[in-house]
């Protein structure tokens, strides 16, 4: 029976793609804030544009096994393009100006991409740090621009779409920055189940092997790390815009810590790792300052330490269970998906 | 006949040491050819020169006559020239059905799509079934490639390199590392390509070499030591006496 062999094979790759139960319950969560927890929507504003930072940082780090230190060098770039747009009037409408800003940091890892395709994992630490370094001195240097030390003031964002302005409350900023995020999670999630989301796992396996069958390896890290430029720049001005404000500290190194941080806890390569990173990051850095003001660092040392005794593999681990779970769930759910069919004869 | 791939007055040193030493070597069209010699006699090197994983010192490289000597691997392979490794270079986190589905659709100019979901072309998914099928991989399709037994890794080894669907494919010692008794399945396979496929062969085992190849050539120290129909070469005393006197007299 070939045919059926190739109907579940279709069939099975096609359901690798599909949206799991876990995911609208993730989404429905998200949405239900909005009315839940209406007290709550500053922070829920600072979660939903981390959250998308570190998405930005998992296509990179997840999918294609670039690892970085400087990726605040493409957020902040993205956030004082945010600013400056604003102030100056040059794109008014935050949403186009959203998408400028990202444009800026995407041709910013386009060109710094070339130095990261080569070279070990501790190359690229140190290039993609070098780099943000050389972001944050260059916008230090320029403070007729960039404000300098004291930030961009007087920053002026106008109504979403030329209807919606932001409140002081944090309503609108939450909503704006929920469906931005909405958006460039499915467009990520589209493309990570595509044939060029699944040559980057190709290459972060095995880059030789991946050459070996005709895979341009660094067209393809290329094409990577531009477009996850391009979400940090739309992190960063979603920054610039919620805020109104941009101060050097978009370009600093505990930024893009941070990052690496929340993502470790989110964990890497299934998209909701750096999503549901940045809720628990936030929400445990807003309980224990609340606790100790002074001892925020301490603590999150702290919880940095546990996690690398732990290993990242044991929270790979992890997540897989819940993937595992979840695709159990599915399969009782849906109840008609076969398992491996094995033909005639082909049984061991 | 003419030579599908040929290497003129290729060399490559590393460092002070010469591991390929002006070899000319000519692959003629649909052969089943072996190239053996001892070890550290420069093969793999050969191979990786082949392919553009290392970059010759001096010399050429053709393919159907074209010169490819500074052609980037991959651009290699969409040419027609692809290899299976002596050491599994697999993607172990991807499954043997994603594995092949990668490869079709790269060939096919599908593998920069990043809208259309892996899997949605039905000409890629028949090809997949079919060559899961002819390399026994169909009932191991969906499981992860680490957790495979070694034997069946050698095969989607192999299966890779042809879903590549090349015209001159190089076999770095497909058999090593397999068990006794999972062998002849690698080796019926091998034995199994199509005649169009022009193959050349990197074996240690004698048999292996005397029931596959149509034409040896053997390399000593970097160079072509002597080429020719595996008779002439088993008969020849100089390759008696550098290499296979032992093997071939047990």
């Amino acid at each position: 029976m070939p045919s059926s062999v190739e109907d579940q094979v279709a069939h099975h790759l096609a359901a690798r793609a599909r949206w799991r139960p876990l995911e609208y319950v993730f989404w429905l969560a998200a949405v239900a804030s909005v009315f839940l927890l209406p007290g709550r929507h500053l922070i829920l504003t600072e979660i939903a544009w981390l959250a998308l930072f570190a998405l930005s940082l998992d296509l990179i780090l997840g999918y294609a096994g670039i690892i970085s230190l400087g990726h605040a060098a493409f957020f902040g770039l993205g956030s004082y393009a945010g600013a400056l747009l604003a102030k100056y009037g040059i794109v008014t409408e935050p949403v186009l100006a959203l998408l400028v800003s990202g444009l800026c940091a995407a041709v910013l890892g386009f060109g710094t991409s070339f130095l990261v395709l080569r070279g070990s994992d501790l190359t690229r630490l140190m290039v993609t740090l070098g780099v943000a370094l050389i972001m944050r001195e260059i916008a230090n240097q320029i403070p007729q621009l960039t404000g300098g030390a004291d930030g961009l003031q007087g920053v002026i964002v106008g109504p979403i779409l030329g209807m919606f302005d932001f409140d002081i409350f944090g309503h609108v900023s939450y909503v704006y920055c929920l469906i931005i995020l909405f958006v460039l999670f499915v467009l990520a999630r589209r493309i990570v189940y595509s044939p060029f989301g699944l040559s980057l796992r190709a290459i972060k396996g095995n880059s030789l092997r991946a050459s070996s069958i005709g895979i341009s390896v660094n067209a393809r890290l290329v094409a990577v790390y531009t477009l996850a430029a391009f979400y940090a720049g739309v992190a960063g001005a979603l920054l610039a815009q919620t805020t109104a404000f941009a101060s050097l500290d978009v370009f600093s190194f505990e930024r893009s810590a941070d990052l690496l941080l929340v993502l470790i806890i989110g964990g890497t390569g299934y998209l909701y790792g750096g999503l549901i990173g940045a809720v628990i990051f936030k929400l445990m850095q807003d309980w224990i300052a609340n606790l100790t003001p002074q001892y925020w660092q301490f603590w999150i040392g702290l919880v940095l330490v546990l996690i690398v005794l732990v290993g990242r593999d044991r929270f790979g681990s992890w997540t897989g269970g819940v993937r595992a779970l979840a695709a159990r769930m599915l399969r009782r759910f849906s109840g008609g998906v076969a398992p491996v069919p094995v033909p005639p004869g082909e049984g061991r | 006949m003419a030579a599908v791939l040929e290497t003129v007055g290729l060399e490559k040193h590393f460092g002070g040491l010469t591991a390929v030493a002006g070899l000319s070597l000519r692959i003629e069209k649909g052969a089943r050819h072996a190239l053996i010699g001892p070890n550290g006699a420069g093969k793999t090197t050969v191979i990786n020169l082949l392919t553009g994983v290392l970059r010759p010192s001096s010399g050429r490289i053709l393919l159907e006559g074209e010169d490819i000597t500074s052609l980037e691997s991959y651009r290699r392979v969409r040419r027609g020239l692809a290899r299976t490794f002596q050491i599994n270079q697999l993607f172990l986190d991807l499954t043997p059905l994603e594995t092949i589905g990668l490869a079709i659709s790269e060939r096919n100019g599908l593998g920069a799509q990043w809208w259309r979901v892996v899997g949605s072309n039905p000409v890629v998914v028949e090809e997949i079934v079919e060559i899961l099928a002819r390399f026994h991989l169909t009932d191991v399709m969906y499981e992860r490639t680490g957790n495979l037994p070694y034997g069946k890794q050698r095969l989607l080894e192999i299966a890779l390199a042809i879903a590549c669907r090349p015209r001159v494919l190089l076999l770095d010692e497909p058999a090593a590392g397999v068990p006794e008794d999972e062998r002849h399945e690698i080796l019926a396979t091998v034995a199994a390509l199509p005649p169009d496929v022009t193959v050349l062969l990197i074996e240690h085992d004698m048999d292996i070499v005397f029931s596959f190849a149509d034409r040896i050539s053997v390399l000593v120290n970097g160079a072509l030591f002597v080429d020719g129909p595996p008779e002439e070469v088993a008969r020849d005393p100089r390759v008696k006496a550098v290499y296979l006197g032992e093997s071939l007299d047990a």
